[in-house]
């Protein structure tokens, strides 16, 4: 209709519309990607946590904010005994594997830990390794041997004998170079660690990755599962667009059609809303909310439900209700009855069309607060159990201690888009309501 | 009078508004229609003629089915107006249109003219596009509104007055009613459209041979657009008559005071003292006992006119009048 092209086409002269609008856009683009790339049944496996995020650090901060601090902390690197000079020697009944795995080591700092991953191929037999450590300044440090099965993760980091004969934690004694232990730097330079391998099966083969752990990782850093929060981040776009949409449209729509029922009917049927309505108001919902997620569930989905549900005799009602009454006086509605207009079409395309104009910056101001609130639901621990949402990463990292131990991205990140959608949800609604609410007109 | 069976009878019509307190206690009536026969003939005009306050418009909306009558019924076409029901009930609906006094009011402001004049024809079933469109043409240009293209996709804010009524117009001739209903149809629009609009409904009257009732407070224009007018006091009708009957031999006191209260063009008669009656119309809650005039009556007979309502007289062929200086028997 072209008072709505109109609307929009004067919106532009707003910077706050076309500054919210750019912001809106974006979640919604960030929301897109975020389901075509990663499907939801694979986002929801891999929050589940477990070995797909073998190889990520624990609690590492985002590359892009070190950096940004001039910092050069090391990122994760795997060294794979695929690109490595493998040298084998047969024996009867088996044969002698040897793997350096080589890496140029130039970071400031420590890796956060060390793994090996042994992965033997073509036998059930056990096999046996030994592993040594050589530094860029020619020292070797025999890390010690033991027996491996099919598939086995050495993790040197726990090594609790290495870590008496070092004096300190081996992941940060063994790059250390024999510096002061009580103010312990890295040495630079190209390291290797060499495994000695003996199996006990002609035809079979060993596969040994080195799993240097860095301290940084990716856009958002990881969390105490390894896993990577960005996939919480982009997940939590779309989840937190839906719920804030679909529970700003649900309580809007059923509340505005309710209100335009009473006004129409009056009599009982208006009395019997208004009290329904006036009680409740005074009902406190976040109580209620937090009493279905301990006694139910706190699948998102229930969540919505109630919030709807809660949200149908709002104080909304009242507002309609009175933008409504002048409106059921209106000739135009007499002359709608007089030509046969049923009640039903009345109020749906004769009343509520009159105010809707009036309605929609309020609706999209009310997106985000019920994106807040899935939020504060969350972060309460009433959050979904599987899906990945910013309310629970902010749940998590609480319970993590987060900002007492300094891991201030893990709390920033999710609050900021939190922040960003309030703010272009806000600054987008108020430009709509200068451009569709005629009392807030400067001309 | 025509013989054929009137196109539409009201016999003994009330229409009250009941005042509540606290939603269910009964203080009391608004007698807005209080007792009114009357008959309409097919291609008939006529006028019902009072202050504001008379219930003229009551009984509009009461013959529009927008109010249900307290007492007495409403025939049109030989069916009861109040035993209909449903599907039935649309059909009178479709063939009784409504001409009101605000257009702008009248028009939905969020739907353009296309939008707004397919409604009707939407609730009554005609669900093919094509037929709408041709049926939305040919009242447009029936109201004279013949830039159809220009119009159709107009939101009514874009309109003028006169523009919006004709609009209006078209709007009520769409379901092919029988029957037109104007309540105040020009008085809300600027003086120069107003002969204009007049014009077109009575014209639109005399080629459809449709029912005109004009609802209007002004006597002044209704010697042209009407052939019988009914003045209206306090929810009754208090004298009827074919218009020049009416005009240039008013018998009841009220159509008298009326008619004084036109204004005069002639400049000589500015300064004449006008025998207008003082005081207001009554109270429709608790109206006067006897004749509902006499208060402000300056020939009212102590004894009879506050005792007694007076019935319809006759005092001409055709012409009635509710007034006891009417009454043959008298003296």
């Amino acid at each position: 209709m072209n008072r709505w092209v109109q609307g929009l086409r004067e919106l532009r002269g707003y910077p706050s519309a076309v500054g919210g609008l750019a912001i809106i856009l974006f979640l919604v683009a960030l929301s897109l990607y975020t389901v075509i790339t990663i499907p939801y049944s694979e986002a929801l496996d891999r929050w589940r946590g477990g070995d797909h995020w073998q190889m990520n650090p624990v609690n590492a901060g985002p590359v892009w904010a070190d950096r940004l601090l001039g910092g050069n902390l090391p990122q994760t690197r795997v060294v794979e005994s695929d690109n490595a000079d493998v040298r084998e020697a047969p024996f009867e009944g088996g044969k002698q594997v040897r793997i350096p795995l080589t890496f140029e080591y130039d970071n400031e700092g420590f890796p956060s830990e060390l793994n090996l991953f042994l992965n033997q191929k073509g036998t059930q037999q056990e096999a046996f390794v030994r592993l040594t450590w050589h530094t860029p300044s020619g020292e070797t440090i025999p890390l010690g041997g033991q027996r491996v099965s099919e598939e086995d993760r050495i993790s040197i980091s726990q090594n609790r004998a290495l870590e008496g004969r070092l004096g300190m934690v081996p992941h940060v004694g063994l790059f250390a170079g024999g510096s002061d232990p009580a103010d312990p730097r890295a040495e630079r330079g190209d390291y290797r660690l060499t495994v000695d391998a003996m199996l006990f099966d002609p035809g079979a083969e060993l596969e040994a990755d080195l799993a240097v752990y860095g301290r940084v990782h990716g856009l958002a850093g990881t969390d105490y599962q390894r896993r990577n929060l960005m996939l919480a981040l982009m997940w939590g776009t779309p989840v937190a667009l839906a719920f804030g949409l679909l529970a700003a449209v649900g309580t809007t729509i059923t509340t505005l059609v309710i209100a335009a029922t009473g006004v129409w009917y009056r009599g009982w049927v208006d009395a019997l809303i208004q009290r329904l309505t006036e009680v409740n108001m005074i009902l406190p919902m976040l109580p209620i909310l937090v009493m279905v997620g301990t006694l139910y569930s706190t699948s998102i989905w229930l969540m919505l439900g109630v919030v709807i549900a809660l949200g149908i005799f709002s104080a909304g009602i009242k507002t309609y209700r009175a933008m409504l009454l002048p409106i059921r006086e209106a000739p135009y509605i007499e002359a709608a009855r007089a030509y046969g207009a049923g009640n039903a079409r009345i109020i749906l395309r004769y009343m509520i069309p009159r105010i809707l104009p009036v309605l929609i910056p309020t609706f999209v101001t009310l997106i985000p607060t019920f994106v807040f609130l899935e939020a504060s639901l969350a972060v309460l621990g009433l959050g979904d159990p599987e899906l990945p949402t910013w309310g629970k990463v902010l749940n998590d990292a609480q319970e993590q201690s987060a900002l007492y131990n300094g891991f201030y991205y893990w709390v920033v990140a999710p609050a900021v888009l939190l922040m960003l959608t309030g703010l272009g949800f806000a600054m987008f609604g108020f430009a709509l309501d200068r451009v569709f609410n005629p009392r807030l007109r400067t001309q | 009078m025509t013989a054929e069976e009137p196109l539409l009878q009201a016999t003994n019509l009330h229409t009250w508004f009941e005042l509540r307190q606290w939603g269910f206690l009964r203080v009391g009536s608004v007698r807005a229609v209080d007792g009114v026969d009357f008959e309409l003939g097919r291609g008939e005009s006529v006028a019902f003629v009072g202050e504001s306050g008379c219930g003229k418009s009551s009984l509009a909306r009461t013959l529009l089915g927008l109010h249900n009558p307290s007492h007495g019924d409403v025939i049109f076409e030989g069916q009861h107006l109040s035993e209909l029901k449903g599907e039935a009930r649309r059909q009178y609906l479709a063939r009784v249109g409504y001409v009101q006094q605000d257009p702008f009011g009248a028009l939905p402001p969020f739907m353009d003219v296309r939008r707004l004049l397919s409604e009707p024809l939407i609730i009554h079933g005609v669900k093919d596009r094509d037929e709408r469109e041709r049926r939305i043409c040919q009242a447009l240009q029936e109201v004279r509104l013949t830039q159809v293209d220009e119009i159709l996709p107009k939101f009514p804010h874009m309109l003028s007055g006169g523009q919006q009524q004709r609009v209006v117009i078209a709007r009520a001739l769409l379901l092919e009613p029988a029957m037109l209903i104007a309540d105040e149809p020009v008085s809300m629009l600027d003086a120069s459209v107003r002969v204009e609009i007049l014009n077109l409904l009575r014209r639109i009257q005399t080629e459809r041979g449709l029912t005109l009732a004009f609802i209007t407070h002004d006597l002044s224009t209704v010697r042209h657009y009407a052939d019988r007018i009914f003045v209206m006091y306090a929810g009754r009708v208090v004298e009827q008559a074919p218009v020049e009957q009416l005009l240039d031999n008013p018998q009841h006191p009220y159509t008298r005071a009326l008619l004084a209260a036109i204004a005069d063009v002639d400049a000589d008669n500015a300064l004449d003292e006008r025998d207008v009656p003082d005081g207001e119309p009554p109270s429709l809650l608790h109206p006067p006992e006897g004749c509902r005039f006499h208060p402000r009556c300056p020939q009212a007979m102590a004894g009879l006119c506050d005792r007694q309502d007076p019935p319809l007289f006759e005092p001409e062929a055709g012409h009635y009048s509710a007034c006891w200086l009417q009454d043959p028997e008298r003296d």
